[in-house]
């Protein structure tokens, strides 16, 4: 029963007085592997791409277009930010693909750091386009007397953040843990296929809502 | 003894939250999606927009559903009223 335990926190080893957990080990590599990756396919970029270069351009290009379609403003400030979290976390939810593995983001921690990653930037790039006087201002913008409602909506937003991305990674995991035990070896596979597909669509899921975030604090778009 | 009655009382709760929490969000998430079919058979050349607000939509309608989830594990696995 406490075999998978969702909350419980397991120790692979220990650096120093630090337990490393096996998350925060996969972490690291799929960090290492998407800098890796993106600094051996950006060294030598050219005017006629070759293969690689065109696939990232490719992904470049959706990505930069889904935040144009989103925010109706010029997406290159906010790329690097939207692009990394997307990539990020389509990685981490595709590693179960790998035997042994499993998804960074089917961890609270790991989304918590995720939502405030988002929950920091929004203030961020809000006080950058605005300032910090008419940022605040926004605030109190129809009336003092909301000002507490939006604060509230901020905190429970970036918790919903936090809770949506762990909650659908991890209950998918449980379910195949569950399964495993009834049945046999096949059956949870389409299942597995399945959780690849949830997982595609809860990065692009996070991606647009922080896209949506940011877009709110900048004044693009109305509040999500 | 009593741990144990909150033990019982613990996974019924669990299951009575998921099983209820689903209802809600499994309704409005249909609605959602038939509204969004709907508006695209009328209007095939916004699927684009639609789609995206539709995701960012049933998003926000299957975080309820999510919440009560949470809620259930935490009864059954971080439960603070039962003495380890």
């Amino acid at each position: 029963m406490t075999a998978i335990n969702p909350l419980a926190a397991a120790v692979l080893f220990h650096l120093g007085p630090v337990p490393i957990s096996p998350t925060v080990a996969t972490t690291w590599a799929i960090m290492a592997g998407l800098a890796g990756g993106a600094r051996l396919l950006t060294r030598r970029l050219a005017d006629r791409p070759g293969r690689a270069q065109a696939a990232l351009e490719a992904v470049i290009e959706a990505v930069v277009g889904q935040i144009e379609a989103t925010l109706r403003q010029p997406p290159r400030p906010y790329l690097p930010l939207i692009g990394t979290l997307f990539l990020f976390i389509l990685a981490c939810n595709l590693s179960p693909a790998l035997p042994g593995v499993t998804a960074p983001t089917a961890r609270i921690e790991t989304t918590g750091a995720l939502a405030l990653i988002v929950f920091l930037a929004t203030h961020v790039y809000g006080i950058r386009a605005l300032g910090l006087r008419r940022y605040l201002a926004h605030y109190v913008q129809p009336s003092p007397l909301l000002a507490p409602l939006t604060f509230l909506s901020e905190g429970t937003r970036t918790f919903a953040l936090m809770v949506r991305l762990f909650g659908n990674v991890m209950s998918h995991e449980l379910v195949l843990a569950v399964l495993l035990g009834l049945a046999g070896l096949l059956l949870p596979v389409p299942i597995m296929a399945l959780g690849l597909l949830i997982g595609a669509v809860q990065a692009y899921i996070f991606a647009v809502l922080a896209a949506v975030f940011v877009g709110a604090a900048v004044g693009a778009v109305e509040n999500g | 003894m009593p741990d144990d009655m909150i033990r019982i009382a613990s996974i019924v709760c669990a299951a009575v939250a998921v099983s209820f929490g689903a209802i809600g969000p499994g309704l409005a998430e249909g609605r959602a999606v038939a509204a969004a079919m709907d508006a695209i058979a009328r209007q095939p050349e916004a699927a684009g927009t639609l789609s995206r607000t539709l995701f960012v939509g049933l998003a926000m309608i299957e975080t309820m559903a999510i919440y009560c989830l949470v809620v259930a594990l935490l009864l059954l696995y971080a439960n603070p009223y039962v003495v380890r």
